[in-house]
């Protein structure tokens, strides 16, 4: 590391974050395309593969590791950009998460690799992995409690040093993710620790499957915005400056994480729909509250789009429309991101179907649910996070993001958005059709049914697969890119050449911001209550009214 | 805290879309009876095959051209693996799975439910037009799980 690194301590533990974030995307992507292809009926998997095994890995590294890892790298390097260098204290708590995770997800992927838990990353009861599989997971989840503990203490350190100022947004918006990620976390703690793995060690002979279940999803749902807000946060603050604009609102930046908290937790059943023991009247409220987080993401789009106009607006653009003319297309750390925000209008619309009480049994398990996924953590967040490892990685090792590079960058984008194109179009309309989810190659028995998903275009599994191969290329691209920007790409010599982190200005308009949106007390508060309201009953009735539990069973 | 004008007519706009959308769903649930499979029966998922009515699952006549079919989910195939309804029957599927998480799915229709063991789900269909329906599971339920099917033959 040069002289331009401003705090080498600090980035050398970002950027050991973002590695292994990196090799899980290497590996995760390797399944990912083994999975299509042999869903598509172009390959068959040698008898030491098993397909649930790949998919439980993709899961796991992908949506698991890929995005915790990446996102504590970003959140750490900003914390310290925007409110210091951390302190020596917190900096090893940084560490000591970083190991904890680290140790947690070998752990839990030699698990996998062995073939004793091929259970997915929702681990659904009473499926029963190797014990090691769940204590692996549980110290991914402690791990993240560590690191996450560092980054408040240095925003708590930071309030105190600067009283009566208001924080730094980037720092806001890190606190409120990792008030999300603490709160949403006990569920899946309390369900590993307590239920899984007293009964994987035979400590308890059943389990009780629907409490399970229901704890997991009460972290499940909120994990999705446990990525989505970094991705966000990149979005709100770091976008503006990379467009040459300034950031819209900063009062609205923090109502809209603020509703985050509130409103992402208390939802989980809407995953659940389909299913016995939890009444009607308990799901349709959890689904009008998840209809309340679609608040926020309106508020995230119109800000964002006013920051895109004002902007083009003050580059002399004219017309209703000609503010789209003066964005910066050719900069990847613009044109990854911005293709993302495109995928996630349709992501967003079928969050909405999903969310839709019965009409959820329409696509219920089926691929459109795959679909959904990848076009919203898959694109949205995934090539935000990639559009900002172009500034990021260079920022943290003191090297340039060379033109060629950027074009490199550029290719990557446009491969990865086509890939997903494809893909996700033709998961959304197999699923339409029946084709279930996370389901090998199946004709079942040549059932007309079945073979109508080998018939059309956008209705043909070989294009889910066409469309994972264009991923799986620029998922290659990525890592190699990574990697170079890390090690390989050209020195920075002076402050002036040094790549930066782009932190935006908030505009002259927008005012004062009112304190209360800094009053962490206040919103852990109200979303304590809504999470008892929305949970008390049904969770009490689970455990008052279950059914006699559920013995292991491993049918893998 | 200051609103823009713009920004107060696009949450308007979509919130009032939130509350038509919730509505129509609302009031198709509760009023039209259109509701998601919710089944609150419970049993002993290691007694199945001694409870009623899963001790004889089948099919069975309740009415006039309805059935109630009781049915077992298990890794990797439903018990019984063939049912055979007339043009027209009304059938009120109630399933549980002797084992994992299963589901029980009939793509092209509007029946598809977890199965949890020591729950029966509840889903219910009218077959109006003939043919063979496939059911299949789609919740991960092991080595097998591409395997898990039935079919319903309407004739």
């Amino acid at each position: 590391m040069n002289s331009v690194v401003k705090s080498p301590k600090d980035s050398k533990l970002s950027i050991s974050y973002l590695i292994v974030g990196f090799i899980a995307v290497f590996i995760g992507a390797v399944c990912g395309l083994l999975q299509g292809l042999v869903r598509g009926g172009v390959i068959e998997l040698p008898s030491f593969i098993n397909y649930y095994q790949l998919l439980t890995a993709h899961g796991v590294l992908l949506a698991l590791v890929f995005t915790t890892f990446f996102i504590y790298g970003l959140l750490f390097a900003g914390v310290s950009k925007t409110m210091g260098i951390l302190s020596d204290k917190t900096r090893t708590i940084g560490w000591i998460g970083f190991w904890v995770m680290t140790i947690g997800t070998i752990c839990s992927a030699t698990m996998i690799i062995l073939g004793e838990a091929s259970v997915m990353y929702t681990f659904y009861a009473p499926l029963q992995a190797h014990p090691l599989y769940y204590i692996g997971l549980a110290l991914v989840v402690v791990g993240s409690w560590i690191g996450g503990a560092a980054m408040l203490m240095h925003y708590f350190a930071w309030r105190k040093k600067n009283s009566g100022k208001l924080s730094p947004l980037f720092g806001y918006m890190t606190t409120a993710t990792i008030i999300l990620w603490l709160v949403c976390s006990i569920g899946v703690a309390i369900t590993v620790l307590f239920q899984f793995i007293p009964w994987s060690f035979g400590w308890a002979d059943r389990i009780n499957v629907l409490l399970s279940r229901t704890l997991f999803w009460y972290f499940g749902h909120p994990l999705v915005y446990f990525w989505l807000l970094p991705a966000y946060i990149i979005w709100y603050v770091s976008i503006p400056k990379i467009i040459g604009g300034k950031v819209f609102s900063d009062s609205l930046a923090r109502l809209s994480f603020v509703l985050f908290i509130l409103f992402s937790i208390p939802v989980g059943f809407h995953h659940q729909l389909t299913e016995s023991g939890i009444s009607e009247g308990w799901k349709f409220l959890q689904v009008v509250l998840t209809f309340m987080v679609i608040t926020p993401s309106l508020m995230t789009a119109f800000s964002l789009f006013a920051t895109f106009e004002t902007t083009g607006r003050a580059k002399g653009a004219k017309g209703l429309f000609g503010w789209l003319k003066k964005l910066p297309y050719n900069d990847v750390r613009f044109f990854a991101p911005f293709m993302g925000m495109l995928f996630f209008i349709p992501g967003g619309a079928g969050g909405i179907v999903n969310a839709s009480h019965q009409m959820n049994t329409a696509i219920h398990n089926t691929l459109w649910v795959v679909g959904h996924f990848h076009i919203t953590v898959g694109t949205p967040v995934v090539l935000t996070f990639f559009g900002a490892t172009y500034w990021l990685v260079p920022y943290l090792t003191g090297r340039k993001l060379t033109p060629a590079l950027n074009k490199a960058g550029m290719i990557q984008t446009i491969l990865w958005s086509v890939g997903m194109f494809f893909m996700s179009t033709a998961m959304h309309i197999l699923g339409l059709f029946g084709a279930p989810r996370r389901t090998a190659y199946s004709t079942y028995q040549d059932h007309p049914t079945a073979l109508e998903w080998f018939h059309g275009f956008f209705s043909h599994y070989t294009t889910v697969a066409l469309g994972g191969t264009i991923l799986f290329i620029a998922a290659m691209m990525m890592v190699y890119l990574f990697f170079h920007l890390a090690f390989f790409a050209p020195k920075a010599e002076n402050d002036i050449e040094a790549t930066e982190f782009p932190i935006g200005e908030v505009a002259d308009h927008a005012i004062t911001t009112p304190r209360i949106l800094e009053n962490w007390k206040v919103w852990i508060g109200i979303v304590v209550v809504l999470i008892l309201i929305a949970y008390t009953v049904p969770v009490t009735d689970m455990i008052t009214h279950a059914p006699a539990g559920s013995p292991p069973i491993r049918t893998w | 805290m200051h609103f823009h004008r713009y920004e107060k007519y696009w949450l308007i706009f979509g919130l009032s879309t939130l509350v038509v959308f919730l509505t129509i769903v609302g009031v198709s649930a509760f009023s039209g009876g259109h509701q998601p499979p919710t089944g609150m029966m419970t049993l002993d998922p290691t007694k199945v095959e001694q409870t009623p009515p899963f001790d004889q699952p089948g099919l069975k006549e309740i009415g006039e051209n309805t059935y109630e079919a009781n049915l077992i989910a298990l890794a990797f195939g439903y018990n019984p693996s063939k049912l055979e309804v007339p043009v027209g029957a009304k059938v009120v599927f109630n399933v549980t799975s002797k084992d994992v998480v299963h589901s029980f799915t009939i793509p092209g229709t509007n029946v598809n439910m977890m199965i949890t063991p020591g729950h029966v789900n509840t889903s219910e269909y009218t077959f109006d037009k003939p043919g063979s329906y496939l059911v299949l599971c789609n919740e991960y339920c092991g080595t097998g799980h591409h395997m898990m099917q039935m079919t319903i033959e309407v004739k």
